[in-house]
């Protein structure tokens, strides 16, 4: 396997697990079960003792997720949140984090709800501003998080202009490449350190496992998330490692009819009468347009969608048939949520609307379903 | 199948759920969905997987149901849920853990909680006035295992629970070598209890899981936003494997347990043997206590050679024993516990709690226990001739 190096990405994932397992050339890679390992002797190892320090299943997962985002050692997770947990446990009481404002609802929970109490303080800010990024940067600050596309406005943060600044202030620079995976925009060309997913989504793709990633670019940071990942135990199981890379295999054709469906998506809502605004990098006038073409490969599947009324979006709402209400996102089904009342109903209020997550935005994720029948089906239900 | 009269064998067998209401199937199907449609725009039971699953519900019942709590919580290992329990504490807070418990749990207190500000101070808890002794202002929690692990050291739970009500501490208890079936701790006082299900309750050594439980409404809550915010959880297929697991668990810790009755004996009276570690022993310091608490001595033991030259041959004998850490499968397992299970524990701290190297830990399983003690007998005298 070691023309591998030479690959492409889609090459590459096509061919995850495969020629790995030797007993058997299995194609499809197996499913390691087995909490525990039989030692041939006293102080010797197959490489395998108990699965929460290491198992084969998950390690041909994690060594592919690494390859793939360029980093030295990738760990995997029984949840996005479980693999942020992880990283936050990084810390020390007394630390500091910047963290982007347009975020994930659970994030925001998990750093005022527990990570407070052990001591971690953050501060939110518009990570699309440079400048506002280092304005809150305190000699206690460890490291920056941030989401681009922001969830669930899109906006876009400067990933080269917010490496240096990191560099220069020696902050943590964690990117949670969610949203446009690998395939789409890779942060350690920009100089992230870590990288984080919710692998739920575009990189399980099918709604059906729940998963997280961490992703170091160095050895020795690989090696300490390594030692938290084992110590917490917040691990994927094998059967889900196994999904996981099942689902890789065609992420990038996924990502592909992603990207074509939304920006179709997102032209017809901008002609449409009951929609006032239409968040998507694809569109010529969003501001994070001309910066998201020079860092990212393509403006992933996922689209914002503000309408005249708050009854307006509660009707959509029950009223789609083909695209499910529901949580999540990044599936091969079409699914809209309400963000303010769920991904980000965490936010409080006045804060929540402060960034504009009012009860009349809608958050899209686009399927690869035709795209004639998700225009057919908002259509009806904007009537 | 629910009711407060209803006898373990019998939530093991149907626990909380046990059918699937739409088609009548004798299992409920495993819900691998990550999210959930809301019809009529309107959300129903379940909303997103990490909050909530049918899989996970029908475990988490059923350990709420064994062990009397208000909740269960399940999750992706028997550490996760030591860290997800531990999340009651803030920075700050103070903990008091016995010397001798499971590795992966010292690493946790000694190498991960110390950063976010939580520090421990390990003492010898069959001893309550060490326990009384080590209590500062800022102690918020008691950090309980019992049997300890691998000495089988016995705590007075009813004692611990005692300090931690006159001192408004927190008891967190570690009842994965006992599980609810021979110690149900719950109705002596104890707020949280841990499990790793990877052991007993999961049975077959082919998943690893976590479960707490509590019988306060209170902390239940704090553990359910937690649990999660954390995302920690067991995934679907883990939690059906676990249900699955639950069913036989009374049969098969009541064969265990006399498989390790009947070698206790018969390494006691080996020559080879110097010390057998089980408190079922006649003269075992904490036997009172363990069975004023406990209805039987368990499934594990562990016993120390005379001579620990003979530590490799026995485990080069060996047939039937998997030679591996971890605990509580249908297959016996072997555990050298110096370089295994309790391998992160610095050489020196072992050795002052009497963990040496010649020290082995058995898991037995439910083979026929003459196998097991003849295979076991071949390795013992090989060293001999």
């Amino acid at each position: 396997m070691s023309t591998s190096g030479y690959w492409k990405t889609a090459s590459r994932l096509t061919q995850i697990g495969v020629g790995k397992d030797e007993a058997t050339g299995a194609i499809s890679y197996p499913i390691y079960p087995s909490a525990t390992y039989r030692h041939p002797a006293v102080g010797e190892s197959t490489g395998f003792d108990y699965t929460r320090s290491g198992n084969p299943t998950r390690q041909v997962l994690e060594d592919s997720l690494a390859e793939l985002e360029g980093g030295a050692r990738a760990c995997v997770f029984s949840s996005g949140m479980a693999a942020l947990t992880t990283l936050f446990l990084h810390f020390r009481a007394g630390d500091h984090l910047i963290v982007s404002q347009d975020l994930y609802g659970g994030t925001y929970r998990i750093l005022t709800e527990i990570f407070d109490k052990l001591g971690l303080r953050a501060s939110y800010v518009d990570t699309t501003d440079t400048a506002a990024v280092i304005a809150v940067i305190k000699p206690e600050s460890r490291a920056l998080l941030v989401e681009t596309p922001g969830n669930p406005l899109l906006g876009i943060a400067d990933l080269v202009a917010l490496g240096e600044a990191c560099r220069e202030h020696k902050l943590l620079f964690v990117v949670d490449n969610t949203f446009l995976t690998p395939v789409l925009q890779r942060p350690f060309d920009f100089g992230a350190d870590v990288v984080v997913h919710s692998a739920t989504k575009y990189l399980g793709g099918h709604n059906d496992l729940c998963a997280g990633v961490l992703v170091a670019r160095d050895e020795a940071l690989g090696e300490r998330l390594y030692f938290l990942q084992n110590s917490t135990g917040g691990i994927l199981s094998p059967q889900d490692c196994w999904l996981l890379m099942r689902s890789l295999k065609t992420l990038p054709l996924r990502l592909e009819r992603h990207c074509a469906n939304a920006l179709k998506v997102a032209q017809w809502l901008c002609l449409h009468p009951r929609v006032s605004s239409v968040y998507y990098p694809g569109l010529h006038d969003h501001p994070g347009h001309a910066l998201s073409q020079r860092q990212a490969n393509g403006f992933g599947g996922m689209l914002s969608f503000r309408v005249d009324s708050e009854t307006t979006a509660c009707r959509v709402l029950k009223r789609l048939k083909l695209i499910s209400f529901a949580e999540s996102l990044g599936g091969v089904e079409s699914l809209m949520t309400l963000p303010a009342v769920q991904t980000h109903g965490d936010i409080p209020e006045p804060e929540r609307l402060r960034l504009g997550i009012c009860e009349r935005l809608l958050r899209f994720s686009v399927g690869i379903e035709d795209v004639d029948d998700i225009i057919a089906d908002l259509d009806q239900a904007l009537e | 199948m629910t009711g407060k009269n209803i006898r373990p064998a019998t939530v093991l067998v149907h626990q909380g759920r046990d059918r699937d209401p739409a088609t009548g199937a004798a299992n409920i199907p495993v819900y691998l969905s990550s999210t959930y449609h809301h019809f009529e725009g309107r959300a129903g039971e379940y909303d997103y997987a990490r909050s909530g699953n049918p899989n996970r519900d029908q475990v988490e019942e059923a350990i709420a149901l064994l062990e009397g709590g208000v909740q269960g919580f399940a999750y992706a290992s028997g550490m996760a849920a030591i860290g997800g329990a531990l999340c009651l504490l803030k920075s700050g807070d103070h903990l008091i853990a016995p010397d001798d418990l499971y590795g992966g749990t010292y690493r946790y207190l000694t190498l991960v909680l110390p950063q976010q500000g939580i520090e421990t101070t390990f003492v010898d808890m069959t001893d309550p006035q060490q326990v009384e002794d080590a209590v500062r202002p800022e102690t918020r929690a008691l950090f309980l295992e019992t049997p300890s692990n691998p000495l089988f050291k016995i705590t007075d739970l009813r004692a611990m629970v005692d300090i931690a009500r006159r001192r408004g501490l927190l008891t967190l208890l570690d009842n994965t070598f006992m599980t609810p079936l021979l110690q149900p701790t719950l109705p002596l006082g104890i707020d949280v209890v841990i499990h790793s299900a990877t052991k007993f309750l999961g049975g077959h050594s082919d998943l690893l899981a976590g479960l707490v439980t509590t019988a306060d409404e209170e902390l239940a809550k704090r553990l359910k936003r937690q649990h999660n915010a954390m995302g920690a959880a067991l995934p679907p297929f883990d939690c059906f494997l676990l249900a699955r697991g639950l069913k036989t668990l009374k049969v098969r810790l009541e064969a265990a347990q006399n498989g390790a009755l009947l070698l206790c004996e018969r390494l006691m009276d080996h020559p080879a043997v110097a010390r057998v570690y089980f408190p079922q022993l006649a003269d075992h310091p904490g036997r009172a206590i363990h069975f004023s608490q406990a209805a039987g001595p368990g499934a594990v033991l562990s016993f120390e050679l005379k001579d620990q030259k003979q530590v490799q041959p026995l485990l080069e004998t060996v047939k039937l024993p998997i030679i591996a850490p971890s605990l509580g499968g249908v297959e016996t397992i072997l555990t050298h516990c110096w370089s295994m299970s309790h391998a992160a524990i610095p050489a020196s701290v072992k050795n002052s709690l009497g963990i040496r190297e010649s020290l082995l830990r058995i898991s037995v399983g439910i083979e026929d226990p003459g196998d097991l003690w003849d295979d076991l007998v071949q390795g013992l005298e090989r060293f001999k001739r």
